[in-house]
Parts: structure tokens; sequence; C-alpha cells
């Protein structure tokens, strides 16, 4: 087995429960606030911290700068990469520049549609897919990109890149067979990780932990941050794949409004302490409320 | 066939400002069976327009005629009036007829009264839905004969992302996830292995990515070439 290339892989690998954050960075370029938030709240406490790219689809500070930054304050980020606006020169030639700033770990992602965000008049790229962009990290790994030189042979590269590479699934959709298969054949193209859209209902995700144990990756499990009722019941509406039970909804409708953030660090720390025995670690999305990851982390009996 | 929607009537009023003399010219191809470019469309839209001149006090004179497809040289003999009389042409056609038209008229005008918009299929009553993308490089034969190109707003083609809803796709509640339709036809058909398989990115030299795309039937211009010189 090859030496893992970041502390996130090793922890996986030594079989911790691992946590990793999220940060989102802004419309701007005033980025710091949201690092100097992970280096408060998420340093020291998470093994890594995902940062967005382009989250759905609204326009903000790319996550290359987010995760360089984050790696100056010694925190390692997740490199989050979608295939929705680059095509495969541009998302090759990043994870080449991505490397060079001593990023390791990436996660593959498709990504929200443009007409789910701020420029619905953009073109959407999708030259890659997740699957393929996997395969074409693996490629760079072993010294070629996806294209070839007159004769037909592969490109070879001068300086060849590492990464742990990883990727997303959807445990709670009403059909979960064709997000299995789909997952088998981000495994297939070089998965190492998967990191899971947001989960709030221990049984199906444990049905579907089920349904995939043939597939040999660790697992961690998505747990976005509840702020309000209403964001929760937006999530059922309009979010895919996202079902928050009737009883969460009434926890954060019945807290007052000084008390939201408690409750909620509730809510996401019993649902991680119920899901620890099933998967490999949790992977907390705040957005934007660090604060409570300690909180989170206490709840769910996790070491602070 | 091609479908194609009318464009607003101010952007053609709009387009037709620097005319006097105007022929409507309708298609007899596509656009007539998608209600939207045929003869009737044709007439109708001239006489609003004779209408709006009256009532803005423009001076443009309207006719029409109609043709059995602008795409094709053959037909151009059937025209009851010389476009090249008048000093522009609205083309009731598609984007193709439009432009062919132009060719052959280098020196009148032809202007697009419609919006082409996608290759599709009647689905029901008045209504017309995208099939196809006309990418260059088919692969229905793999997908149960639904189009990830054409159908999934992503056109992705390794199978359903994140964003399927329901059975609907992110973008619009109302539209079907063509991956899950995928899925559920082979399914049917015994043929999952096609989804299990992770199929490589495609290749866009066929989809537009070297720019005009050609047919040339080799043998039909030397056949041409051998008549001529006969």
């Amino acid at each position: 087995m090859t030496l893992p290339v970041s502390r996130f892989q090793e922890a996986l690998e030594a079989g911790e429960f691992v946590v990793t954050g999220e940060i989102g960075p802004p419309k701007g370029t005033n980025l710091e606030p949201v690092i100097h938030e992970a280096e408060t709240y998420l340093k020291g406490r998470v093994v890594a911290v995902n940062v967005t790219d382009i989250q759905t689809a609204v326009m903000r500070t790319g996550s290359m700068v987010g995760s360089k930054l984050l790696l100056d304050r010694g925190i390692e980020p997740v490199f989050q990469m979608v295939c929705r606006d680059r095509n495969r020169l541009a998302l090759q030639s990043d994870l080449l520049s991505a490397h060079i700033l001593g990023i390791r770990n990436v996660l593959a992602l498709t990504g929200d549609h443009v007409a789910m965000g701020d420029h619905p008049q953009a073109k959407p790229v999708y030259d890659l897919d997740s699957v393929t962009l996997l395969q074409a990290i693996a490629g760079l790994e072993a010294g070629t990109d996806m294209g070839a030189d007159m004769k037909g042979n592969p490109n070879e590269l001068d300086g060849v890149p590492t990464f742990f590479k990883g990727c997303c699934v959807t445990p709670c959709t009403e059909v979960v067979e064709p997000q299995i298969i789909k997952l088998e054949k981000k495994v297939e193209a070089g998965a190492q990780f998967v990191q899971t859209q947001a989960v709030y209902d221990p049984a199906t995700f444990e049905t579907f932990m089920k349904s995939i144990d043939h597939v040999k990756v660790p697992v961690l499990v998505g747990i976005v941050v509840l702020k309000s009722a209403g964001m929760a019941k937006y999530m059922n509406r309009g979010v895919p794949g996202v079902q928050v039970p009737e009883g969460i909804i009434q926890r954060m409708a019945d807290a007052p409004k000084e008390d939201r953030k408690k409750v909620s660090a509730e809510i996401a720390g019993e649902l991680v302490r119920e899901m620890k025995p099933m998967c490999q670690g949790a992977h907390l999305m705040t957005l934007g409320w660090d604060d409570v990851v300690p909180d989170i982390l206490a709840n769910a009996g996790l070491k602070n | 066939m091609i479908v194609a929607e009318r464009k607003p009537f101010d952007e053609i009023l709009e387009m037709l400002a620097p005319y006097k003399r105007v022929l409507v010219l309708a298609c007899g191809g596509c656009v007539t069976v998608c209600l939207t470019g045929g003869e009737k469309q044709a007439d109708e839209l001239a006489s609003q327009l004779r209408l709006a001149a009256r009532q803005k006090g423009m001076d443009l004179t309207v006719e029409s005629d109609s043709i059995t497809r602008q795409c094709d040289r053959e037909f151009i003999e059937d025209l009851k009036t010389d476009p090249g009389q008048y000093d522009a042409v609205l083309s009731m056609a598609c984007g193709v007829g439009v432009g062919f038209m132009s060719e052959l008229y280098p020196e009148t005008p032809f202007l697009p009264a419609l919006n082409t918009t996608f290759y599709g299929a009647n689905t029901a009553p008045g209504a017309w839905a995208e099939y196809c993308r006309g990418c260059g490089d088919c692969v229905l034969a793999w997908t149960g004969g639904i189009c990830p190109v054409a159908r999934c707003s992503k056109s992705l083609i390794n199978g359903t992302c994140g964003g399927t809803n329901d059975g609907k796709c992110e973008v619009d509640s109302e539209m079907d996830c063509a991956w899950l339709l995928i899925y559920k036809r082979l399914k049917e058909l015994g043929r999952l292995d096609e989804y299990r398989k992770i199929r490589p990115p495609r290749d866009h030299r066929t989809d537009r990515g070297r720019g005009v795309r050609r047919l040339v039937h080799e043998e039909m211009v030397e056949l041409e070439e051998e008549e001529s010189k006969a």
C-alpha cells in the first residue's frame, strides 16, 4: 500500500472516526473572516475542511485560494471541484496548480446546475462528469493527461501530482439503486473516500450502508446543520435527496430563537452519535455557523 | 423534426423598421408541422404586420408566399413571387431555411421570424419536446433509447447526479430526470449492465467542437461530375 498523501487519508486508514468541516468562500475578495472562523472553531477539532466550489452555482471566490489560505494556517483542506464551470483542460490544469500549492485532498462533484444559482444565463459546461473527473485525476497521478500526441500516445507530465480523491453520494434519495451504481463507478474510477449528502434519518442511512457493503471505501455521513424549522421545510421541498423528519423540524420550531444554535448542535450531535457505528466519519456542513462545531462534537461524544 | 417558436411580435416589427416592402415567406417543412411557420401562420403574421403598420403610421407593404422547403434548392422555382423584388424577406423557416435562402438571394436580406429551438417530437396535442441534440455521436444504443445528451439538463453520460428529485430534475420540477428514465428502462430491458459501464467523456469534435459540420457522399459527387463531363 502506498503512503497516505494527507493527514485525512492517514486518519481514515488508521481506522479513526474522522470528522471534516466545511467553509464556503464569500462573494467578493473578503475571504479573511471565513478563514478566521475556520481557524477559531475548526482547527484542531476536525481533520480536514472542505472548501466549496461556487456552491449552488452562486458566483463566489474560488475553492483553490480558500484551500491555500487554510493550508497557510495549518488547516488541511479538501479542495472541492465541480464539473459545471470548467472543461477538461481547465480542470486538469487546476489540479496541477492545486498540487503545486500543497493541496492533496480533492472532492469530485458534478455541481448544481447554473439554473439553481445567480447567473442562470451562464453556459453549463459538464465536459466531464464526476466519474470521468475522477478518472482524469487518477490519470494525472499515473503521469499522463487526457490528451494524446500525434501518434496517439498519452501526453506525459513533467512532474506528477498525488491526491486523496473523494466523491459524493445521496443516500436518502427515493430511488437509490441508480445512485449506488454511480457510486460503484466513481470508486472504480478512483474514488478513495465518500462524503454523503445530508442525512437526517439514521434508519434510512443504515439501510443504505448495508446496500453498499461491497463498496470498500470509507464513508463520512453528511450532516447539514439546521438553522431554523423554515430551513428544514425548505430543504424538504427544494433540496433533492434530503428529507428532514417531522420530529426534528418540531424541535427546531419549539426552540426559542436564542437557543436555536444550541438545539441545532444537539440534533447534529445526536445524529453523528447514532450513525457513528454505521460509517467511518462525519462531514459537518455548518453553512457559516462554524461556532456550533465544538458543541456538535461534544454532543456526539467525540473528543474535542 | 426541427421545432421552432415565433419570435415576439415587437422584435419582428423592430427588425422590419428599415424596410418598406416585405415578403413573409412560409416554409412547408418542419415548422408547418409544429404550427409555427406554415402558410397559415405566415398569412396571420402578414395581416398582423399590416394592421400594426397602419396603427403606427409606418410605410410598410406586406405580402406573403410559401415554399415547400426553404432548405432545398429544388423548390425555389415553385415560388409565386420573386424574393429579389422585396426590400426584405421575413422567413418563417427554421435557421437552416433563413441561412440557406440568404445564400441563394445574396442581394436580399432574409430575416428570421422564428427562434429555432430543438429537434423534437409531437408528444401530445399541441406539445413538442426535445429528443435529440444532434451531437454527432449517438449513444441511444446503451441508454435504452433515451438520450442523456438531449434530455439530461447537464448532458451527463455516467448516470444520475444528486439533483434528481422525486424523479424530476433539479432544474425544473416539471422535467423528468432523464437518467432515472434511462435506469428504469434499462432495468425493464434487463440491461442494467449498460448503466454499470463507465463511459468515457464525450468527444466534442462531433458536436460543433470544430465548427461547421458537413456531410458529403463522395460517390454522388463523382457521379455528378461524370454526368456534367458527358
